[in-house]
């Protein structure tokens, strides 16, 4: 059997059922083997759309995402989505392909080191110099990228490799010797984490990304509600805890609620679930929570500690500690009576600061109400995936996310272009879902390619985009921070997006009216197939509040 | 108070960070690695992006033909050893990783140095390498070559007593170390 027809029956039995790619003179091979391989293939516009589409994919249904890139330029074009799925913990395997063996090395056409270039961002990656061990490689690969804590593996095949003839086996065992992540948490650890949390006056639940990941947010619902603890997600978390809820306090960070960064300015312990303690969360370090012994559970070892040193460390998975600390807990029989006075000092917080802003009194579309109203004409049901900067902060503060894997968006790496083709990945992954994206009139042109494949596979993902025709956060950050001397923000009214999405073969449409807006969007998502939304909102609108770079809870601002 | 398994309740007074971010002195990390092409990559590429410096580092088999070992000194006055320990036991073909305890650790070093020597400048120089158990490996008319083992201390000992010489060149190879006892290292 030729080494591609392995790689598709190794995908087959890894139960991939779609791969996003582009093909080219190196994945020749591949693309042949995609003819009778029995695996849906969807043809992208750019790599980068492909990686981020299988990011999508991922985000969405918490199985692994895989996409295929050419060798040299093909490879580079996957480097973006490959370092944005290794910040946000995706599950995703991209294949490469790589010129013949005897090139490798000679600078040969559209040749490049992409183990080498990749190395810094991936989880593992694989270099195939021998084609028996395409099928090893495939399976340790989709292991690697999906356990642990998830993220990107990359398997580089030159192309004669690929084409050579193997001996095909099935494999079934993974040999990975130096690769064995630890999961259950030690009870002694959860034991001490439970009395801690027993004996707390002023406890919060800081919970992450790695709930998600983990499919733990039932077991974190359970936990936080057996007493009355104030829960706390950071962006990659929203989902994890229903909102609304009596005991949420909504997003903490640098664009989170007054009450949950105050919580966690005053809390006396927090318990930090699957996240990391970014610098979006912690502001200053040295004032960050000053008050607090800190519980940390993760999956990864080597982010206890790493930015705030932990009291009671727990490394394990948020499904599996979360779970086992629920029942000392219990066990335990702590006096809920003891969190009367926190709760007041909370609700106190969530009365006096509420999300807000103040809305026109035109027809004006403010940011804010077109979140809250793609709200009510979704009946907050929809899957939602942003870009990056103000519209996405607004998103994740107006849209109440009921359930996990609804909030699809780059955290960690920050990557204007990532919510078309997310969407387009989520679309594929939950094709009985209604999926949104909020955009970015600045990002949305950074993969806006990819409406042609979306138009060319029918994918009926819905756009809106909240047009403010400037690079809105860095515009912010200008105002407040650079003397109010706007440079190279404003982005004009072009494209007319209404004519761009027609030309791709998309229904465009333009929304300018406040008062009609809930209505025109149901419109919008009725119609069958893509389409693409341009809504224009209030040009010079900040993302409130705020605490500004470097700055203390204490110091928010708006 | 705070007993495992007791009901006791934990006062959070008690409670101890668990790390404390900078030791102050030097680590040598021994390292078990699958004998991998890129595997060397993967941890200096590592230490680059985390900004942690290697002080020495030496590569080599081991016993098992598919395993080789790398043993790097780190300065834990500049960088916290618990991060670069959990860094490197992410690379999935890093197989085991001992921070070996200086008092149950044999370390040694070779080092090369290449030293002026005309004359009478000669048997003195002679007599220093032997002091340190050094081998003189080469002489030429303007120069001798002395080969020194030990410890980092008696290396940098030895630099310090032959530098007035007039010192032209020196090589070191880093530390390789191994654990006291019959426990592998």
């Amino acid at each position: 059997m030729r080494a591609v027809d392995a790689l598709m029956e190794c995908l087959k039995a890894e139960g991939v059922d779609v791969v996003f790619g582009l093909p080219g003179g190196a994945n020749l091979p591949t693309y042949d083997a995609f003819v009778n391989g029995g695996i849906r293939h969807i043809l992208v516009r750019h790599e980068a759309g492909g990686g981020h589409a299988a990011e999508g994919y991922a985000k969405a249904t918490g199985k692994v995402g895989v996409a295929f890139a050419t060798s040299g330029p093909g490879a580079t074009n996957l480097i973006t989505p490959i370092c944005d799925a290794m910040m946000d913990s995706v599950p995703v395997v991209f294949i490469t392909g790589q010129v013949r063996t005897e090139l490798l090395g000679t600078d040969g056409f559209q040749e490049a080191d992409t183990i080498g270039i990749t190395m810094p961002v991936v989880k593992h990656s694989f270099m195939i110099i021998n084609p028996q061990e395409i099928p090893r490689a495939i399976h340790e690969a989709f292991h690697i990228a999906s356990t642990g804590r998830p993220g990107p593996v990359l398997v580089d095949i030159p192309q004669d490799l690929s084409r050579a003839e193997i001996d095909y086996e099935p494999v079934s065992d993974i040999r990975l010797p130096g690769y064995q992540p630890k999961v259950e948490g030690n009870q002694k650890q959860i034991r001490q984490a439970a009395k801690a949390l027993a004996s707390a006056q002023r406890p919060v639940i800081y919970a992450g990304g790695g709930v998600v990941n983990a499919e733990a947010s039932a077991e974190l619902r359970e936990f936080a509600t057996s007493d009355r603890f104030p829960v706390t997600c950071t962006l990659m978390g929203l989902g994890a805890f229903p909102a609304p809820h009596p005991q949420w306090l909504g997003m903490l960070g640098m664009h989170g609620t007054r009450a949950a960064n105050y919580a966690m300015d005053e809390a006396d312990l927090i318990c930090a679930v699957g996240a990391r303690f970014d610098d979006r969360i912690t502001g200053k370090l040295s004032e960050f929570a000053p008050r607090a012994k800190f519980i940390h559970i993760d999956v990864d070892p080597a982010e206890i500690s790493k930015n705030v040193p932990a009291h009671i460390p727990i490394v394990g998975d948020a499904k599996h500690v979360l779970g086992k600390l629920l029942v000392e807990y219990r066990a335990i029989g702590a006096d809920p009576g003891r969190l009367e006075p926190w709760w007041s000092r909370i609700e106190g917080w969530k009365a006096k600061y509420p999300l807000g802003y103040e809305d026109s009194t035109d027809t004006e579309i403010k940011p804010q109400f077109m979140v809250q109203a793609l709200w009510q004409a979704t009946n907050g049901e929809a899957i939602v995936t942003s870009d990056v900067g103000q519209h996405q902060m607004w998103a994740a503060q107006y849209y109440d996310f009921p359930q996990p894997r609804r909030w699809i968006n780059s955290g960690g790496l920050g990557t204007m272009g990532f919510g078309l083709p997310a969407a387009m990945g989520a679309a594929v992954g939950a094709p009985d879902r209604l999926v949104c994206c909020i955009a970015g009139d600045g990002s949305v042109q950074m993969n806006a390619q990819e409406l042609a494949t979306c138009a060319q596979n029918d994918i009926p993902i819905k756009v809106f985009i909240m047009n403010n025709g400037y690079l809105g956060m860095v515009r912010q950050w200008q105002e407040l921070f650079w003397d109010g001397k706007y440079s190279h923000v404003d982005m004009g009214e072009f494209p007319d997006f209404v004519k761009l999405a027609e030309a791709y073969g998309v229904t465009g449409m333009r929304f300018t009216d406040k008062s009609t807006l809930v209505e025109d969007m149901k419109r919008a998502i009725a119609i069958d197939g893509p389409v693409v939304v341009d809504v224009r909102v209030t040009r010079e609108e900040n993302t409130y509040p705020m605490i500004p770079a470097g700055s203390a809870a204490r110091e928010m601002v708006g | 108070m705070g007993e495992p398994g007791t009901k006791a309740p934990l006062s959070l007074e008690e409670l101890q960070a668990s790390t404390d971010m900078r030791t102050g002195r030097k680590h040598v990390l021994s390292i078990l690695v699958e004998n991998k092409s890129g595997v060397l990559t993967r941890i200096a590429g590592l230490f680059a992006r985390r900004g942690f410096n290697i002080s020495t580092l030496t590569v080599g088999p081991t016993e098992d033909v598919q395993i080789s070992r790398v043993t790097l000194t780190v300065d834990g006055a500049l960088h916290p050893i618990d991060q670069v320990t959990k860094q490197l036991h992410k690379l999935v073909n890093v197989l085991k990783i001992r921070d070996l305890e200086p008092a149950d650790t044999v370390a040694r070093e070779l080092a090369l140095f290449k030293v002026t020597a005309d004359g009478v400048q000669r048997g003195e120089l002679m007599q220093i390498a032997e002091i340190f158990r050094g081998k003189v490996v080469d002489v030429t008319k303007r120069a001798i070559i002395i080969e020194v083992t030990g410890t980092t201390d008696k290396i940098e000992a030895f630099e310090t007593m032959v530098r007035p010489f007039g010192l032209i060149e020196m090589m070191r190879t880093g530390e390789i170390a191994i654990s006291r006892g019959r426990s592998e290292t």
